[in-house]
């Protein structure tokens, strides 16, 4: 287990650094010279000559690979173009909103998902297996964009109970507002995100119930319940974790658009507004954070599995 | 089969009404190339008027009318989430298949590629396309989309294929002499088609979510590509006094999503030889 970790743990920095390499890449391929966007336009030939020298974007591709390589492993994100303020702060400011969102809506759908997903595979003949399903079906195919602003109609300008959108500008100072503008993106997320978990615990749940290890378990006079609780719940748990890891990623960067729909300043308004403003520094910034969090959850995630997958361990073929 | 398997019948109604919610957007989608009810740009009506038989579906606050961008908006959907899965697809399970095969060093590279890629999701890949090239166009939309969804498909191929492997069914056959090649078109590919067949629904359903939510943020395809998507956007800040404008087109876009899944699950039933034995 140790090995698989260390070998997992050498999996990841050098996914990081083939990420590091691959967003360097991309961010050259975009079009114009960052250095005529920090000038802006009209700019004459000297300014954007000094602009690049200010940034260093004159220095050949191999010098600033390797520069941006040491800023990176510095957590030197440099600054932005716009507001010049570093790139790090204006993240981890962002982070604030994006980090709770996207916990507060996973941690709600787990457990809305998996007692309902369990319930849905052990009644699956009942109508409330059938109610279920169809739930589940309904909240899938639910554009999460078009929940949200069906919950601002019924809740904010309807009810007037939430506010529509915003956080307020002196963020967790102002605790009752701050937790207030969450409530409704927090829901929004949670409900489809509840709905597509929900039919992998019941899938994943089914499985096992067929399964011939649940019927020997039985033969040898252990009772449904027993057999379910010892066996069938931590068999049924290993390709719901899997999933988890990509679920838990997809929520983090559906906030981009559920941010969008409640202007809430997160990561998501940070990357849209500096791909409006071709503010490259904080582009980049946003997108090494991302990948960061998002490959530390693929590693705890698959960590998890081997745990509760004894066979994983051997089987390599 | 045990005990627990219930038996099902042939032919679900639920399975029909998946059809039918697909065939209606196709049908829309297919007649928007010969006829709507007005041309895209045209204000023909007064602003923000509710449904009526002038305007089927109300119009939009430039007068344009909204049944027409529905119409219009079917077609991009489908055109998007086809060609978004086709690649996604061939790339996905070609290269799933290839890293379950494949010695533990490369096995691992590959693996961990699904996991940087998967890293970039759909959106934000699609996202980046798009502030690269200075214009977007439907055919960017699909291609970023469709390399978006390619990491995902790869990645359950690798997971669904390693499980198949590491059965005694394999070793059996491995023993009395059966091809690697064999193996994957008789064992592997049976074997994970109907699990991977309802992964490749839901990526269709995603890369039509992932399309209307570029457009949502205003990153989509221009006009006159009137997507479901950029029509949300439109009507989110007139939907107190307009909400038909917010509803229509999620209205048609959750139709189309939950008809695909009903399908792919019509298609598992059909397909799957545990379901079809119970």
């Amino acid at each position: 287990m140790l090995a698989y970790i260390l070998r997992r743990l050498v999996i990841l920095l050098l996914s990081l650094v083939v990420a590091a390499i691959v967003l360097f890449v991309l961010l050259r391929l975009l079009p114009g010279d960052p250095a005529a966007a920090l000038v802006g336009v009209g700019a004459t030939p000297e300014q954007i000559a000094a602009a690049q020298a200010q940034i260093g974007s004159d220095q050949p591709l191999g010098v600033q690979f390797l520069a941006y390589l040491g800023d990176l492993a510095r957590f030197d994100l440099g600054q932005s173009f716009v507001s010049r303020a570093p790139v790090i702060e204006e993240i981890s400011r962002r982070l604030s909103v994006t980090l709770p969102l996207t916990f507060a809506a996973f941690t709600l759908a787990l457990l809305i998902a998996v007692p309902l997903g369990i319930l849905a595979a052990i009644r699956a003949d009942s109508w409330a297996g059938l109610a279920l399903s169809v739930v589940s079906q309904i909240g899938i195919a639910v554009p999460v964009f078009w929940l949200g602003i069906l919950l601002v109609y019924e809740f904010s300008l309807n009810l007037r109970w939430l506010p529509s959108g915003g956080f307020p500008l002196r963020g967790y100072a102002d605790p009752g507002k701050a937790v207030e503008s969450m409530i409704l993106p927090v829901l929004t997320i949670a409900i489809v995100m509840s709905a597509s978990l929900m039919r992998y615990v019941r899938a994943s749940m089914l499985e096992v119930l067929n399964s011939d290890f649940l019927r020997t378990a039985r033969a040898l006079g252990e009772s449904h319940r027993g057999a379910l609780a010892r066996h069938g719940l931590r068999n049924a748990a290993v390709p719901v974790v899997s999933v988890l890891g990509i679920e838990l990623s997809t929520t983090f960067l559906g906030a981009v658009v559920v941010e969008q729909v409640f202007s809430l300043p997160g990561m998501g308004s940070m990357l849209l507004l500096g791909i409006q403003q071709r503010d490259y520094p904080n582009i980049q910034g946003v997108l090494i954070v991302s990948t960061l969090l998002v490959l530390l959850t693929g590693f705890l995630a698959d960590i998890l599995q081997r745990l509760l997958d004894p066979r994983l361990r051997e089987a390599r073929r | 089969m045990s005990a627990v398997t219930r038996s099902r019948p042939r032919s679900n109604p639920v399975h029909w009404l998946g059809y039918g919610l697909v065939g209606i957007v196709v049908l829309f989608g297919v007649v928007s190339f010969f006829w709507t009810p007005y041309a895209l740009s045209d204000m023909a009506g007064g602003r923000l008027e509710p449904p009526s038989a002038a305007h089927w579906a109300g119009t939009d606050r430039l007068g344009r009318d909204l049944f027409t961008q529905l119409m219009i908006g079917a077609r991009i959907a489908l055109v998007v989430g086809c060609g978004a899965v086709l690649i996604g697809g061939v790339i996905g399970i070609v290269t799933g298949v290839l890293a379950a095969f494949a010695t533990r060093v490369a096995d691992d590279a590959l693996a961990a590629v699904f996991d940087i890629l998967i890293a970039f999701p759909t959106l934000l890949i699609a996202m980046l396309v798009v502030a690269a090239r200075e214009e977007a166009s439907l055919g960017t939309a699909i291609l970023a989309l469709g390399i978006g969804l390619s990491p995902i498909v790869g990645r359950i191929t690798r997971i669904l294929t390693k499980r198949v492997l590491s059965k005694d069914y394999i070793t059996a056959a491995r023993v009395s002499g059966t091809g690697w090649g064999s193996i994957v078109f008789w064992h592997v590919l049976p074997n994970i088609a109907p699990f991977l067949g309802v992964n490749l629904a839901l990526q269709f359903g995603l890369a039509v979510m992932a399309e209307a939510s570029l457009s949502y943020l205003g990153l989509g395809a221009p006009p006159p590509n009137a997507s479901w998507g950029r029509m949300l956007q439109e009507a989110q800040g007139t939907v107190y006094t307009a909400p038909w404008g917010a509803l229509l087109p999620g209205l048609a876009l959750f139709a189309l999503v939950i008809g695909i899944n009903l399908l792919a699950d019509g298609l598992r039933d059909r397909f799957d030889p545990q379901r079809r034995d119970g």
